[in-house]
C-alpha cells in the first residue's frame, strides 16, 4: 500500500471529543460525522482537508472515548494515514479495525510541518518527506494487525472465523 | 516467575499457564457490552456481514444510557437499533428505559461484572469493573462486534504497574481525589498499554463504590485496565448479586512490575483537575477564587449513593449560591429510588438543586445541562476535555462530591470544610 499526500500537523493529547465532539454522537453516519472531524481542535479542518491528505500528531492522539466514530470521521473526510508520537490504545485498535492505517513515529512528527507532502510506502517499510527531503524507515505492524488492515478491517477478517 | 492478577485472568481465559507482557493473546471474553452511541455501529456490522445469531444471548448487555431519555429524533433513531436488534437475536440484557442507568453502575448492581471475569465493552469506562477483580477494558465497536458474535477478542498482554496507598485519609478526602492525585502525579498517558492495580492499606478500607470510582479513571492515564485484589468489601457485594459464577485472582508476591508508585495520603487535600485534562491536578487550596456557573453530581464516577449523601448531607439547610445551578444525577434507577425514600432528593431540591433520572447526560455534553461559551462547570464526573460539557469555549474543573457540593454552595471552588 502506497499513499502520498499534504500533511495537516496538530499538536499532543487530541482526545477524541477534539476528534468528534458529542453532539454529534447521536448518529453513526459516515458522511455527517466527516463534517465536523477535529471540530473542537481546528473548526476548519473539515473544509480545507482534502482526499489523501495526511494527519500529523503529537503525543497520545486519539485519549478519552472509545468511539469509532474517531477514526470513522478522520476516514470519511479524506485523511489516508495518521501519523503520531503516541496513540492512545483504543484508538490505534480502532484505526487498524475499520483499516484506517496509523504510524507511530516521533522523528517523522517531529520534522513534518503542515503543508509537507509525505509519501508512505508500507510494502518497503519506508515513509518519506518529500518537502523536507527526509527518508525513514517505518516499524511494521504485528502480524494480526497488518492481516487486519491488509483484509481491510476487522469484519472482513472475522468472516474467516464465523458461521453465518 | 510469579504473575500479577491481570495477568492471571488473561492466561486462564487464553488456555495458558503463563502469560507476558508483549505477547498477542487470543482470549475468550465472559462478558460484553455497549451503548447507545456505539452499539449502533456493532450492530450495524453484525446486520451487514449477515450473522443471524450471536455467540451468547446471556452474555452481551445493550445499555442505551448516553442520550436517554431520548434527547432528539436521531438519539430515539440510535435506541431503536439497539431495541429491535435485541429483539431479533434475543439479548436478555437490554435496559429499556424505566430499568436502564449509567453502565458502568448498571451492571455491577445487576450482579454481571464478576471476579476474574475477562470483560470488554464499546465505552472507554469499561475499566471500572477491575473494582470488582475483573480484567476490563474499553473497546471500539467494531472489537464489540467481533466479540458479540465469537465471544473472543485478542489483546496485547500489557505491561504491570503497582499503586500502593499508605495513611488514614483527613475528613472530605475521598477516593476521587486519589486518582485525581495520581492521575496529576502520572499524567494522561503516564499508564498507557498498561494495567494499573490498586493497592495498599487505605484502599481496603474503601468501599466497593468508591474501589469503584478510582478503576474508572484508569482510562484518563491511558491504562488499559485498572485491578483492585478480591477481599471480603467485594464479595459482600459481588456473593448476593452475581448472576454466574466467578473466580477470584490474586497477584504473586514474586509478580513482575515495570514501574511501582507509592503514595502516603494521610496529608493529602481535596483534588481538583483544572480544564482541559484530568492531569491537572492542584489541591483545592490552590484553586482560590475561581467563579462557577454550574455544578454536576453525577457520572459513571460519581453518580452512586454514597455520593448523592454526602452532597445531601452537606447541603442540607443550605442553599445553592445564586449565581449556579446544581444538577445531581443517581446513577441507577434503585440508587434514584432510594435517595428519594431516604429524604436525599427533597434536601437537594429544598436547597435550589435540580433531581434528575439516571442518564449519562451532561458528562459527556450530551443533555440535561449543557453550558454556554465562557461557562465553567464543577463536575464530579472523569473527563475535563475542551468542549466536554458543551461549547468548546467552556471549562470543566474535575472534583469529588463534597467539593462539588461545597462550591455549589459558594459560587466558587470551594473546600466542604468551608460550608461545615
Amino acid at each position: 500500500m502506497n499513499y502520498r499526500g499534504k500533511s495537516w500537523k496538530y499538536g499532543d493529547n487530541i482526545d477524541t471529543d477534539k476528534i468528534i465532539p458529542a453532539r454529534y454522537l447521536n448518529t453513526s453516519d459516515p458522511a455527517e460525522l466527516a463534517k465536523h472531524c477535529l471540530e473542537d481542535e481546528d473548526v476548519t479542518f473539515a473544509g480545507k482537508v482534502g482526499k489523501g491528505d495526511i494527519l500529523i500528531a503529537g503525543e497520545n492522539f486519539g485519549s478519552g472515548s472509545s468511539r469509532e466514530h474517531a477514526p470513522i470521521a478522520i476516514k470519511e473526510c479524506g485523511v489516508s494515514v495518521v501519523i503520531a508520537k503516541s496513540f492512545a490504545r483504543i484508538f490505534f485498535r480502532n484505526a487498524i479495525n475499520i483499516a484506517l492505517p496509523v504510524i507511530e513515529d516521533e522523528t517523522i512528527v517531529n520534522d513534518a510541518e503542515t503543508g509537507d507532502v509525505i509519501e508512505i510506502d508500507f510494502d518497503r517499510g519506508f515513509a518519506k518527506n518529500i518537502t523536507k527531503n527526509k527518508e525513514y524507515k517505518i516499524h511494521p505492524l504485528p502480524d494480526m494487525m497488518k492481516k487486519i488492515m491488509e483484509m481491510g478491517g476487522l469484519m472482513e477478517y472475522a468472516k474467516e472465523f464465523i458461521n453465518l | 516467575m510469579g504473575m500479577t492478577m491481570s495477568e492471571k485472568i488473561l492466561a486462564a481465559h487464553a488456555g495458558r499457564d503463563f502469560v507476558e507482557p508483549g505477547e498477542i493473546i487470543d482470549v475468550n471474553v465472559d462478558f460484553c457490552l455497549g451503548n447507545d452511541v456505539t452499539a449502533p455501529i456493532s450492530i450495524q456490522n453484525i446486520r451487514k456481514l449477515g450473522a443471524k445469531k450471536v455467540w451468547d444471548v446471556e452474555r452481551i448487555a445493550l445499555i442505551p444510557d448516553h442520550f436517554t431519555p431520548n434527547k432528539d429524533i436521531k438519539s430515539a433513531e440510535q435506541v431503536k437499533i439497539l431495541r429491535d436488534f435485541a429483539k431479533e437475536y434475543g439479548i436478555k440484557y437490554f435496559f429499556e428505559m424505566g430499568r436502564v442507568g449509567v453502565e458502568h453502575v448498571l451492571l455491577p448492581e445487576e450482579g454481571l461484572t464478576l471476579p476474574g471475569d475477562i470483560i470488554i465493552g464499546a465505552d472507554s469506562h469499561t475499566c471500572t469493573y477491575g473494582a470488582f477483580g475483573a480484567f476490563s477494558t474499553g473497546v471500539g465497536s467494531t472489537d464489540l462486534a467481533f466479540t458479540m458474535l465469537t465471544g473472543k477478542t485478542w489483546f496485547k498482554v500489557p505491561e504491570q504497574m503497582k499503586f500502593i496507598y499508605k495513611g488514614k485519609l483527613n475528613k472530605w478526602v475521598s477516593s476521587k481525589d486519589l486518582i485525581l492525585y495520581t492521575i496529576g502525579q502520572i499524567g494522561v498517558d503516564g499508564a498507557l498499554y498498561r494495567s494499573m492495580e490498586f493497592t495498599g492499606d487505605t484502599l481496603k478500607s474503601l468501599t466497593i463504590d468508591s474501589r469503584a470510582t478510582m478503576a474508572n479513571m484508569a482510562i484518563e492515564a491511558g491504562a488499559k485496565n485498572g485491578i483492585f485484589a478480591v477481599d471480603d468489601v467485594t464479595l459482600d457485594y459481588v456473593k448476593p448479586r452475581a448472576k454466574r459464577a466467578f473466580k477470584a485472582y490474586d497477584s504473586d508476591p514474586d509478580a513482575k512490575y515495570v514501574e511501582v508508585h507509592e503514595y502516603d495520603v494521610s496529608k493529602l487535600e481535596p483534588q481538583v483537575s483544572f480544564p482541559h485534562l484530568p492531569e491537572n491536578t492542584k489541591n483545592v487550596s490552590d484553586a482560590a477564587n475561581v467563579k462557577i456557573d454550574q455544578v454536576f453530581v453525577g457520572a459513571c464516577t460519581n453518580g452512586k449513593y454514597e455520593d448523592i449523601e454526602i452532597t445531601a448531607n452537606l447541603i442540607k439547610g443550605k442553599k445553592v449560591h445564586p449565581d449556579v445551578r446544581l444538577i445531581v444525577i443517581p446513577a441507577t434507577q434503585s440508587i434514584w429510588l432510594k435517595a428519594m425514600k431516604n429524604g436525599l432528593a427533597e434536601i437537594i431540591v429544598n436547597a435550589g438543586g435540580v433531581f434528575s433520572t439516571p442518564t449519562c447526560g451532561p458528562c459527556l455534553g450530551g443533555h440535561m445541562g449543557i453550558l454556554a461559551k465562557g461557562e465553567r462547570a464543577v463536575a464530579t464526573s472523569n473527563r475535563n476535555f475542551v468542549g466536554r460539557m458543551g461549547d468548546p469555549g467552556s471549562e470543566v474543573y474535575l472534583a469529588s462530591p463534597a467539593v462539588a457540593t461545597a462550591s455549589a454552595v459558594l459560587g466558587r471552588i470551594a473546600h466542604p470544610d468551608e460550608i461545615k
